[in-house]
């Protein structure tokens, strides 16, 4: 088991031990993925109670820079991963998909939460809120919950981190569910 | 100021006013005619001193509309809530930002999302909904939005 796990954080490739040093052959694709998924850094964003959860995850206690997702960055230039952490209203809408089409590409897009999952708790009877984040940018990982706790949050991190390194594009990353990755 | 002495500082300077039992702070319904009045008079009368307005809102009963006004002195540390009713086809009632400012953006709220026209009021338009948004209140009991609006 323990094993199994480090084998998924270790770096890609196979180390041949020779005399006087080993060589370690690997695919340049596998490298990147392993950079890319280590290297993770979320926007600043958040619109509601989700994002108090989103500060514990960054703080101390949860500390999501321990898995690479460092700092959060307070523009989508800078950013690889926008975590939709609330209800998104339609007056926002607009200025949701400008900050996810600022973002460089690879990026990647978690919805935490009721409301940036469906509308939530706002589904019914409300004239103001979008009914689901995905009607706007596509979604990658939903993470459930009302706020969902840091561990979820976290959780929804190191899937998103698991896809990418085992070498799924985008789209599959949305489509693929996490069980089926192998490795 | 006790509630018992406010109640009867009340009835000295508008007997109209009907007082409601029960509830934390004293309770006042006054008529959309007689507020501005009063209102003034709550402000400037030295034993009263209400120089904050902490709350304004509405409230859509479907038969009438009811302002709710939220009253505090900082300086006597006293409460009260004053309640104006409105005709719900053509709620009108004048503006008070000219005795407390903060009137003037709550006011603003109060029109955009239940379509109360308050007179007299420096700049009454749209406080948060989007442009081009005039004409209907999202918090009238009978709003309805046939494209946003999910139904339970």
């Amino acid at each position: 088991m323990i094993e199994e796990k480090t084998k998924s954080i270790a770096f890609p490739g196979q180390v041949h031990e020779l005399p006087g040093g080993g060589v370690m052959l690997s695919k340049l694709d596998d490298v990147i993925n392993w950079a890319r998924s280590n290297s993770l850094w979320p926007l600043t964003f958040a619109t509601s109670c989700c994002g108090i959860e989103y500060m514990s995850v960054a703080g101390a206690k949860y500390d999501f820079s321990r898995f690479g997702f460092e700092v959060a960055r307070a523009t989508p230039r800078q950013a690889d991963v926008i975590i939709i952490a609330g209800t998104i209203v339609n007056k926002m809408a607009p200025v949701l998909k400008r900050l996810y089409d600022q973002m460089a590409d690879p990026k990647y897009v978690i919805a935490m939460g009721a409301c940036a999952i469906s509308g939530g708790p706002f589904f019914y009877n409300t004239y103001s809120v979008v009914k689901g984040a995905d009607h706007i940018i596509p979604v990658d990982v939903y993470v459930a919950g009302c706020p969902p706790r840091p561990e979820a949050l976290i959780h929804a991190l190191l899937s998103l981190q698991h896809k990418i390194k085992s070498g799924l594009t985008r789209e599959q990353i949305r489509t693929t569910p996490i069980e089926q990755i192998t490795h | 100021m006790l509630n018992e002495e406010l109640k009867a500082a009340i009835a000295d300077l508008l007997p109209e006013a009907v007082l409601i039992d029960g509830g934390e702070w004293v309770n006042v319904k006054v008529d959309a005619s007689e507020w501005l009045a009063f209102a003034k008079q709550l402000r400037l009368e030295p034993a009263l001193n209400f120089n904050f307005l902490f709350c304004l809102t509405c409230i859509d009963w479907k038969t009438h509309l009811t302002m709710v006004y939220h009253l505090s002195s900082t300086q006597y540390r006293h409460n009260m809530v004053v309640k104006v009713d409105l005709d719900a086809n053509k709620p009108e009632v004048e503006s008070v930002s000219s005795i407390w400012r903060t009137a003037e953006f709550h006011e603003r709220e109060v029109y955009e999302l239940f379509g109360v026209n308050f007179l007299n009021h420096p700049d009454l338009r749209l406080l948060i909904l989007p442009d081009g948004w005039e004409g209907k209140n999202p918090l009238r009991k009978d709003f309805e939005d046939p494209i946003n609006m999910i139904k339970l």
